[in-house]
């Protein structure tokens, strides 16, 4: 489409949110529960074409910033005490531990290698061998079939020195808690987990809250057509699941995907920042997958961690605050010296702020 | 982190693996999770896998609509 078709649509999008929001009485406050979309809607300044009474707020779909404090000391001190090389994303980097980020342990002399894939971290290994390396295994559905993928690969190739530090989160069982939240009337569904988990499989928010979810692509046109489509329902009072990523999101998902998986790990109880323990919300290695278990394979003791108090990440992440709200904001806690994963995270809510401005 | 692009298949490279390219920008990736994949789809990359394949036809609707939406608007700001 050229540029003036997608201006158009755009604002006829925006002039149908906002002709439906007329007829309703009252606030929607609807959740983008993915951290790519909180990215997407702030970089192209969306939340500017909203009527008053339509407030998106974040979610707990940002892998990093759910991520406890806890999950960087052990991965540090893990390292430190077997004198293993860290590989992780880029993205957890500069998350700060309880006394200092993986940046911090390279400066001193740690060996932290930032991967673009698994795949990768595997090949780093194999170059490191026999010295141990492990992968931080942070992620959603989207993220951890790769990672299984990979474990599937490096057994059959006899990888001995390859392990993975599991904080693997599954988006369901935090959903189910957000949902019932009153405050929150809709759910703008995050579009590549759904790629692996399908669309059929968030039935229960109509069935067991009332409550729409629509999921949504990543283009601003995908927004906002998700956005009316979340609004439209709420004004005429019904609930369904919504596909508007129909191009890449079927009815019952990637199965190959899930299958890989589900070969590998299965549920287990995770501790998420902003929302404590939640039962079977993560994963753990099974079969002969527990070999690349560098949690059991390296015991450490790791002390709890404490989180500024100041920070509000942990609201953040369930929808009750917006950055604004925080004293540290774009003060103390800048994309530079960042205080919370929010702030971190390219796709954190604090950085979203910081980055393009409230609105 | 969820972050994903489409990029197309021009080169099955052996047991699934395949090359992608994206203007011109190309790429290894497996397609573990996508067997069907053949030479010519659009694949949605995320972390060197192809998670998904984009279905075409569905693509096209989404592209009619906004069209539609588009030429409405047009028609009254034209007034
Ligand atoms: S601005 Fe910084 S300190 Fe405040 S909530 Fe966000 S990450 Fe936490």
């Amino acid at each position: 489409m050229n540029p003036r078709d997608e201006r158009r649509t755009a604002q006829a999008l925006a002039s149908e949110i906002k002709d439906l929001a007329r007829k309703h009485s009252g606030q929607m406050r609807f959740m983008e529960v993915c951290g790519t979309h909180t990215m997407a809607i702030h970089a192209a300044g969306l939340k500017s074409l909203f009527p008053e009474s339509v407030k998106l707020v974040s979610g707990p779909g940002c892998p990093v910033c759910v991520t406890e404090k806890r999950f960087i000391d052990h991965a540090i001190l893990l390292a430190a005490k077997y004198d293993a090389c860290v590989t992780t994303f880029g993205d957890l980097v500069r998350v700060p531990g309880s006394s200092g980020s993986l940046t911090t342990f390279r400066s001193e002399g740690g060996t932290v290698r930032v991967v673009y894939s698994p795949l990768d971290a595997v090949e780093v290994a194999v170059a490191q061998s026999p010295r141990p390396t492990v992968f931080l295994g942070v992620g959603f559905e989207t993220t951890i079939p790769t990672v299984a993928a990979t474990l599937k690969a490096a057994l059959a190739r006899g990888v001995e020195n390859f392990y993975v530090l599991p904080a693997f989160k599954t988006i369901h069982p935090p959903l189910r808690i957000l949902a019932a939240k009153d405050d929150l009337h809709g759910f703008l569904l995050p579009g590549h987990v759904s790629a692996i988990i399908g669309s059929d499989c968030f039935s229960y928010l109509v069935d067991d809250f009332h409550k729409p979810g629509v999921i949504g692509g990543f283009e601003p046109l995908d927004i906002l057509l998700a956005l009316r489509d979340l609004v439209s329902m709420t004004v005429r009072g019904t609930s369904a699941i919504v596909n508007d990523y129909k191009r890449v999101v079927r009815a019952d998902g990637n199965r190959a995907a899930r299958d890989i998986l589900y070969d590998v790990f299965e549920p287990a109880d995770a501790s998420w920042r902003g929302l404590g323990v939640i039962p079977g919300s993560g994963l753990a290695f099974k079969g002969p997958y527990t070999r690349f278990d560098a949690a059991a394979h390296f015991p450490v003791n790791v002390p709890e961690s404490k989180d500024d108090p100041r920070c509000l990440c942990a609201a953040i992440l369930t929808g009750s605050k917006t950055p604004d709200r925080c004293g540290l904001f774009g003060k103390e806690c800048t994309p530079e010296d960042p205080v919370g994963p929010c702030m971190v995270s390219s796709e954190g809510t604090c950085a979203a702020y910081y980055k393009y401005g409230a609105v | 982190m969820c972050l994903a692009v489409p990029m197309k298949l021009v080169e099955l490279t052996g047991e699934g693996t395949g090359k992608v390219d994206a203007g011109g920008v190309k790429g290894d990736v497996s397609l573990a999770m996508i067997p069907n994949a053949r030479v010519g789809d659009y694949l949605i990359i995320h972390a060197g896998f192809g998670i998904e394949v984009l279905d075409e036809a569905e693509a096209q609707v989404r592209l009619d609509l906004f069209r539609e939406l588009a030429a409405a608007t047009a028609d009254e700001e034209d007034l």
